[in-house]
């Protein structure tokens, strides 16, 4: 089973818009889930929905989160500690940009590379060139 | 205090009264800086801890105050929530099992809620944030309890140090959080989640204050 994903974003139309353009590169094979603002619609992030969403996209292979900026960060470090020792250990927190990130870690889950492999390709993405100079 | 439960519940409740007359203020101080939520959004959180906290006469302040902490994790939406939420978890295990709060168990509680903060949001003091509030206010109230002083004046000691300490933001350089992202036009504004710490540091001493002697 390929290693799951969660985006992470202030912006629930963020995270749903960034999970819209990984999948996109998988076929279908990669449970990519995402936790986006809080309840009610405002900008921020809510650490039960990031658990949640975690938990929806744990498979035996792990889980790997990518997050838009600092506090959800800290929403997600929560999010990991509420769920205890189940998932502890083979859930890791990306530091990749999120969009990048996101793209370049499903293409590995899909072809079925392990967590450690799709974390580090995510956070190669940090140097990949778009606009050649 | 010998009511300490009832006690715990109005201390929630000034907290949430202070929390929306200051939301527009906190608001502002975090839009010079940050993203302009910080009082919205815990008005939001305290909003929602209230109805729940009120539901749970006769329950030991430790659940009190968790139950503040779960509900500002998942409605607060900015960092404070989980930073907050973290502060009243560790509260609430400090004061686990106690019914009859003294000085002491106060003093733990708060020392117990900035390791907390500063573990979660990896702090220390002089970066502009909560820690350069709550670290001189948990200081004067080790200080005071340690000289024996009755908890209403301790804690009388730790507001104005807080209030001293949230001031003493306004110079400094945000290196964490939002605000770090402006870099040197971070200077020269008081850090909203030092000031939210100052006013529930604040609240706490009234309402004790006002339940004393």
């Amino acid at each position: 089973m390929p290693v799951g994903l969660v985006i992470v974003a202030h912006s629930q139309r963020l995270a749903e818009g960034v999970r819209e353009v990984a999948l996109q590169m998988t076929g279908g094979s990669v449970t990519i889930e995402a936790a986006g603002g809080v309840a009610g619609g405002a900008l921020g992030t809510d650490a039960e929905a990031i658990a949640r969403a975690i938990a929806a996209a744990d498979s035996p292979d792990g889980v790997l989160v990518l997050m838009d900026l600092g506090s959800a960060v800290l929403s997600t470090e929560m999010a990991v500690e509420m769920l205890g020792d189940r998932l502890q250990g083979r859930v890791v927190l990306s530091d990749a940009p999120l969009v990048e990130g996101a793209v370049v870690a499903a293409v590995e889950a899909s072809i079925g590379r392990s967590l450690d492999e799709v974390a580090r390709t995510a956070l190669d993405a940090r140097q990949m060139t778009k606009v050649k100079r | 205090m010998g009511n300490s439960d009832a006690i715990t519940l109005e201390i929630l409740r000034r907290i949430t009264e202070v929390m929306r007359e200051n939301a527009e203020e906190l608001t502002r101080l975090d839009s010079a800086i940050g993203d302009g939520d910080h009082g919205t959004n815990m008005a939001r959180g305290f909003n929602a801890v209230l109805p729940k906290v009120e539901a749970m006469a006769g329950q030991p302040p430790s659940a009190l105050l968790k139950t503040t902490a779960t509900t500002l994790i998942s409605t607060v939406g900015g960092a404070a929530g989980p930073l907050y939420g973290t502060a009243f978890l560790r509260a609430a295990t400090a004061l686990d099992g106690k019914n009859d709060i003294d000085e002491r168990d106060v003093l733990a509680a708060f020392e117990a809620a900035l390791e907390g903060i500063k573990a979660r949001g990896k702090a220390s003091p002089g970066e502009k944030t909560m820690v350069d509030a709550l670290t001189p206010a948990v200081d004067a109230l080790r200080a005071a309890v340690e000289q024996g002083q009755d908890l209403s004046t301790a804690l009388d000691h730790a507001a104005a140090a807080a209030r001293t300490g949230m001031e003493a933001t306004i110079p400094m350089l945000a290196t964490k959080g939002r605000a770090s992202y402006l870099g040197e036009r971070s200077i020269g504004h008081q850090d909203p989640g030092a000031t939210s710490s100052y006013l529930i540091v604040q609240a706490i001493a009234d309402v004790v204050r006002e339940n004393s002697g």
